[in-house]
């Protein structure tokens, strides 16, 4: 056998013995993941629901993440639409506001295994990759349309390798990596795509692979993908999940790939995104010193405990500059807490953090720490795009915690190996 | 008929803002913040059979189905680009808004062309000259017929 990683898992949730790049192929995935705009889906299918219910009640996970706590009338209503829609059909997944991120969810409480397929009608749902299950976006029509039939057709995609050589420096962390590979190979670099990473893989934890694999889709990728390790086993263990549980899938060693990149770790350095795309990628000393008003810190693409750790670490003892705003949002409330027990909390705090709940928070735009026009934001999440922050004529600037935190000191854009204890 | 030029990597923020994605979903919502950020003219003056033709990667960013919503209500009859963004495109199928991936056409294109689209044969003629598209697979094709996912999906419920 010659396959991808893709059409392996596509071959096994078709029941086909094999299939073939561009082939159309019906699923049944193992679970739908659904927001705040749970209201909006479940609103298009209100008389089918009534009538056939949905497919299974295990089948949805339901996160209200978006825009929590509510912050209008109408956005009030939606949630209590999904409470009510999950309380009339009995789904087993709700996690109401205050849990965190959905795909923070879906990872740390084992929804994603290796070897699973997922798919969530949000664009990040690729971030699962990180965990080795094939998992990507959809729009809410078609999490409409499985939520009643529990199916749903995808497309074989072709399958890029990227071969990660070396091992990275001081100062550099994930966020890099995957900035500079997007940069690389451009916004629409792996459009329609499955990525698959290979190479000296073992030194990203799980917080790093999702980071990662998060990203995916800011390169047009279908899917992202970190083969299951004994990082991924590890990680598994301690959240309650032996390997028992799970069936690992692996490409073949002559699996045929459309594209083959290799990325040498030890060349890669402090990156930022400008704005207003996020393959405008340059090194972090072209764009030193100038000057922002709004620091970030968190949502799906780094909000975990080691990102909150890299930036306690950057701050401890020390105070943000007065003409700087640094928010921070843990990703799940399991990470908040652990911060908390940490003392993580307490030093961003008193270094001048204000700490907002785990959600989406300000990365959409549509609530908390909206930007004024001219203001610069430098953020850790994974979109610049003009506007998505709420206002056209701010700018968002995209870089790792460790940038973000440092350059919150100065209330300028810093090398984080500047400040780094290195 | 009118034809609406646009660059690369049109995201959906720009085609519908965020801060609007939790509070409007119904095309006469959608349609007054439809391109807001990016072109403010169009909402207003945009009218049914009109084109888009844009550059590469067009609809990348969210999954936000409101871009597609809008577009299909307001009437763009289809939109032309060197390529689009994956959830975009599946976005499009689902509510049988018609894309056209053809970098021949888009770079033929200058202002005052005229532009016609043939689906079943799968051309488009612009400025006089020809070019040939790939028509979708079948089973696209079906969802598209039915007039979208969702009657798709009902007539297959009813039929069980």
């Amino acid at each position: 056998m010659d396959m991808t990683f893709a059409e392996k898992i596509l071959a096994k949730y078709s029941k086909l013995t094999e299939v073939f790049p561009g082939q159309i192929v019906t699923v049944h995935p193992d679970n739908l993941i659904t927001h705040d705009n749970t209201a909006a889906i479940i609103q298009k299918i209100k008389p089918e629901l009534e009538k056939f219910g949905v497919y299974s009640k295990s089948l949805p996970i339901i996160a209200l993440d978006h825009i929590i706590p509510a912050n209008s009338e109408k956005t009030a209503e939606n949630h209590q639409k999904i409470r009510e829609f999950v309380k009339n059909n009995e789904i087993k997944n709700f996690f109401d506001i205050g849990f965190g991120i959905c795909h923070q969810i879906v990872i740390e409480k084992g929804f994603a295994l290796p070897g699973k397929l997922l798919l969530g009608s949000d664009s990040h749902t690729c971030s699962y990759g990180a965990i080795g299950a094939f998992s990507t976006g959809i729009d809410r029509t078609e999490a409409a349309s499985i939520l009643l039939t529990g199916e749903t057709w995808l497309k074989v995609p072709k399958t890029i390798k990227m071969v990660l050589k070396g091992k990275l420096k001081p100062g550099v962390y994930s966020k890099d990596v995957i900035l500079h590979i997007i940069g690389d190979i451009s916004a629409s670099g792996a459009n329609y795509c499955s990525v698959e990473f290979h190479g000296n893989v073992g030194q990203f934890s799980i917080d790093d692979r999702f980071t990662i694999c998060n990203m995916g889709v800011e390169m047009g990728a279908k899917n992202t993908l970190f083969f299951s390790d004994d990082v991924t086993k590890k990680y598994l263990k301690n959240i309650g999940i032996s390997d028992s549980q799970y069936n690992p899938l692996f490409a073949d060693r002559d699996a045929k790939y459309s594209n083959e990149l290799e990325y040498d770790l030890t060349k890669i350095s402090p990156v930022i995104a400008c704005p207003h795309n996020v393959d405008n990628i340059k090194p972090v000393t072209e764009v030193i010193d100038l000057e922002i008003q709004q620091c970030l810190i968190g949502t799906c693409t780094n909000g975990r405990f080691s990102d909150l750790h890299v930036a306690a670490n950057i701050l401890k003892g020390k105070r943000i500059s007065q003409d700087v705003r640094l928010l921070i949002l843990p990703a799940s409330k399991d990470i908040f807490e652990k911060a908390i027990k940490a003392g993580i909390i307490k030093t961003l705090v008193k270094a001048g953090g204000i700490i907002l709940p785990p959600g989406c928070g300000p990365c959409l735009g549509a609530h908390q720490g909206v930007l004024a026009p001219g203001e610069r934001c430098l953020s850790t999440a994974n979109r610049n795009f003009k506007g998505r922050m709420g206002c056209k004529e701010a700018e968002i600037y995209l870089a790792s915690p460790a940038t973000v935190a440092a350059s919150a000191l100065y209330g300028r854009i810093t090398d984080p190996r500047e400040v780094i204890k290195i | 008929m009118k034809i609406w030029r646009y660059g690369d990597n049109i995201d959906t923020d720009l085609l519908f803002p965020g801060k609007y994605v939790y509070t409007c979903s119904t095309p006469d919502e959608i349609k007054p913040y439809l391109l807001e950020d990016l072109d403010p003219l169009f909402s207003k003056n945009v009218k049914k059979g009109d084109i888009i033709i844009a550059g590469k990667n067009f609809g990348c960013g969210s999954s936000r189905e409101q871009p597609v919503v809008g577009l299909k209500s307001v009437g763009i009859k289809a939109i032309i680009a060197i390529s689009f963004a994956r959830i975009f495109y599946r976005a499009a199928i689902n509510q049988g808004l018609v894309l056209i991936e053809c970098s021949e056409a888009v770079k033929s294109y200058s202002k005052g062309d005229n532009v016609k689209i043939d689906l079943d044969s799968g051309k488009i003629v612009v400025g006089g000259k020809t070019y040939s598209f790939l028509k979708p697979p079948k089973e696209i094709i079906a969802i598209r017929n039915a007039g979208g996912l969702l009657e798709y999906t009902k007539t297959k419920l009813k039929r069980k």
